[in-house]
């Protein structure tokens, strides 16, 4: 699937609550428009709890559930199961969640629905804190980040939980991440997970101009220099095969310029600098890819 | 329908297959797992054409009950003590989402310390949620009350907690008589869900909304707790038409003459019916008012049997810390406009499975007169 084919079609309305630049809004309406019209929301406490739009609006054109913080995949647990026993089996129950209701709060009930292999797509926009409370860290913020609980930066001895691996080890139907500043990988992903069946997990990265610090317009420049500096790598792993990378830049950059185009990093010095860099390195080793 | 000797748990999985429900998701906890165990066999041997989620919590269990009652078809799920507590988040939301999901709850102590055995603080700390609450005495009344939780939870689109008390009901073989699947049907229609996450007309459910807005929806609620005396005297109506057993929102035993009152809900009930016997036999005019339905609290009720009275009795199996016992707090509630009032009695009578025999109850009765009624009562 090439992202040009995608027919014009919105599934979400014009109007939404999301900032300027939200990387989470803009996944959302791609990543929906390869869903199709078939696809139900189930959403965790999140930014898009305030983005989906205030009573009696919506920004969604397809079947959205709010729910409580913690329990995003077993909410769609039930209702794929309820659709199951209605004899339509054919429509994607997909949980919505930011980093927070997945890497913590979400994470058992996370871990329940991928192990009972639920035939549910659960998406991760992962913006790396808890954003919508006004950038708080999770175990999603990267080492070094400022956030407003981590005021001197996130401590170099925690390291972002690996939410790939973690879900992998469930051996799931399909696990990747993307991002939507590479739009062909990322909708290949939604339409493998779409066209799998059992548990489903994709990790987004997805920009914050205000929890990153950057300038708005930045927002698909700093998702993509995450992949360009081997921040965040682009892999998928279909049940029974190997791990698969599916975007390998030419050569990656230094991951300063991906740091210093964030308020978030600016505080960092050369050799936190470096030391993140040296994780970087040893991570792409890890991958084959350095 | 046929008869059969039945666990209190047994009866509550009869009474769930009766009813058809589409999505089972359970967690085990003690004193609540025979109830979900005999499920999960029903749904393994066919007997039940259910989806039965075996979840990694109980608050993924309500989580799950919750996501098939918005996906519009019906739920349940079964619990008991922490797992109650740890569903709390969850049970506040299904009421906010008017879902009918029925819940049986094994009342039993929360720790700490540990303790399996029952008491009434599990269900008593969900009071205040916008769940219909009825508390039942025998395993009959347990599947009986479960197939009417339904009916009403549908027609009220409020969500009922039923409770038996671990052990002494969950783990007590009794004579049930076992509807057939024919009677059910009749008397439970299957479930029409008025709006539900539905791909063909799509809403959004949940989306933030604002004070005035909320405030409505909060109204909502109350005024739906209040019309559903109706639907439960209904149900009650449709029950006996077609089954040929009667129930009420309280039930009563020796209360017309009765001078000394007692109240309580739940299985012991059962060992204060024997009490009364037993004062009668002395020539003491004891009588006893039961509840059934703690949410809606049927003040108009209570009050007119206990209004006369002289002295009322109130068994409590839980009590707010800092106040008193929450069904002593009922009962002064609906009496507070009596001008000639009973002398009610605040007595803490078992915590965490604390033993009752008879004679406690008929001690009790015997020595009325040198009780106070100023404070909370507690046994040796």
């Amino acid at each position: 699937m090439d992202f040009r084919d995608v027919k014009n079609i919105e599934y979400m309305n014009q109007g939404d609550y999301a900032c300027p630049g939200c990387g989470a809004g803009l996944s959302m309406r791609h990543a929906l428009k390869v869903l199709g019209e078939k696809t139900i929301i189930v959403m965790p406490a999140s930014c898009w709890s305030i983005i989906a739009g205030v009573f009696p609006t919506t920004a969604l054109q397809v079947p959205l559930m709010h729910v409580p913080f913690a329990t995003a995949a077993a909410v769609a647990s039930g209702v794929k199961n309820a659709y199951k026993k209605k004899g339509q089996d054919d429509v994607n129950v997909v949980c919505w969640a930011g980093d927070g209701g997945t890497f913590d709060i979400g994470l058992q009930a996370l871990s329940g629905a991928a192990e009972r292999k639920e035939d549910i797509i659960y998406v991760c926009y992962d913006n790396e804190a808890y954003m919508n409370t006004g950038i708080q860290r999770s175990s999603a913020t990267p080492p070094g980040a400022w956030t407003t609980t981590t005021p001197t930066g996130n401590p170099l001895i925690y390291e972002k939980k690996d939410m790939f691996n973690i879900v992998a080890s469930h051996n799931p139907a399909y696990v990747a991440t993307a991002t939507i500043a590479y739009p062909d990988d990322f909708y290949l992903k939604f339409e493998k997970a779409k066209n799998a069946k059992g548990f489903r997990f994709i990790h987004i990265l997805s920009a914050c101009p205000p929890g990153w610090r950057i300038d708005s317009k930045d927002s698909v420049k700093a998702m993509r220099l995450a992949v360009e500096s081997g921040m965040f790598v682009l892999m998928e792993k279909e049940q029974g095969k190997p791990i698969r990378i599916t975007y390998k830049p030419e050569r990656f950059i230094p991951v300063r310029e991906y740091l210093l185009l964030q308020g978030r990093y600016r505080h960092l010095d050369k050799n936190t600098i470096n030391e993140i860099q040296i994780r970087v390195n040893e991570r792409l080793k890890d991958l084959d890819l350095s | 329908m046929v008869k059969d000797m039945v666990l209190g748990s047994e009866a509550v999985a009869l009474g769930v297959k009766l009813a058809r429900p589409k999505v089972i998701s359970a967690y085990p906890i003690t004193p609540q797992t025979h109830i979900i165990e005999r499920l999960s066999e029903m749904v393994d041997n066919g007997e039940l054409d259910a989806s039965f989620i075996r979840v990694e919590s109980e608050l993924s269990a309500i989580s799950a009950a919750m996501g098939a009652s918005q996906a519009g078809v019906r739920a349940f799920t079964a619990t008991s003590s922490h797992g109650l507590a740890l569903m709390h988040e969850v049970l506040h939301w299904i009421v906010g989402a008017r879902l009918p999901v029925v819940l049986v709850n094994a009342n039993r102590a929360i720790g700490s310390p540990w303790n399996i055995w029952t008491d009434q603080t599990d269900s008593m700390s969900q009071r205040d949620l916008g769940w219909l609450q009825v508390y039942c005495e025998t395993a009959q009344e347990a599947l009986d009350t479960v197939l009417q939780a339904f009916y009403v939870a549908e027609k009220v689109l409020l969500p009922i907690m039923v409770m038996i008390d671990g052990f002494i009901l969950s783990h007590t073989l009794e004579e049930v008589v076992i509807p057939t699947q024919e009677q059910a049907d009749e008397f439970l229609p299957p479930y029409e869900p008025g709006y539900f996450l539905d791909i063909d007309n799509p809403l959004s459910f949940g989306n933030a909304a604002k004070g005035d807005v909320f405030y409505n929806l909060r109204k909502d609620i109350q005024r739906s707790m209040e019309a559903s005396f109706g639907i439960i005297n209904e149900a009650h109506n449709r029950f006996d038409d077609i089954f040929g057993r009667r129930y009420d929102l309280i039930d009563t035993y020796f209360i017309d003459d009765a001078e000394i009152v007692f109240v309580i809900a739940g299985a012991l009930t059962g060992t204060v019916r024997v009490a009364v016997d037993k004062l009668r036999n002395m020539g003491v005019k004891a009588g006893l008012l039961k509840i059934r339905y703690f949410r809606p609290f049927p003040s108009d009720l209570v009050r007119s049997y206990l209004a006369d009275k002289k002295h009322v009795v109130v068994l409590n199996r839980s009590l707010s810390f800092g106040s008193a016992g929450q069904i002593t707090q009922e009962i002064k509630n609906a009496l507070y406009f009596e001008e000639d009032k009973p002398s009610i009695y605040d007595y803490v009578l078992s915590l965490g499975g604390k033993e009752v025999f008879v004679e406690d109850v008929v001690k009790l009765a015997l020595n009325v007169g040198n009780l106070e009624t100023s404070k909370i009562l507690w046994r040796e």
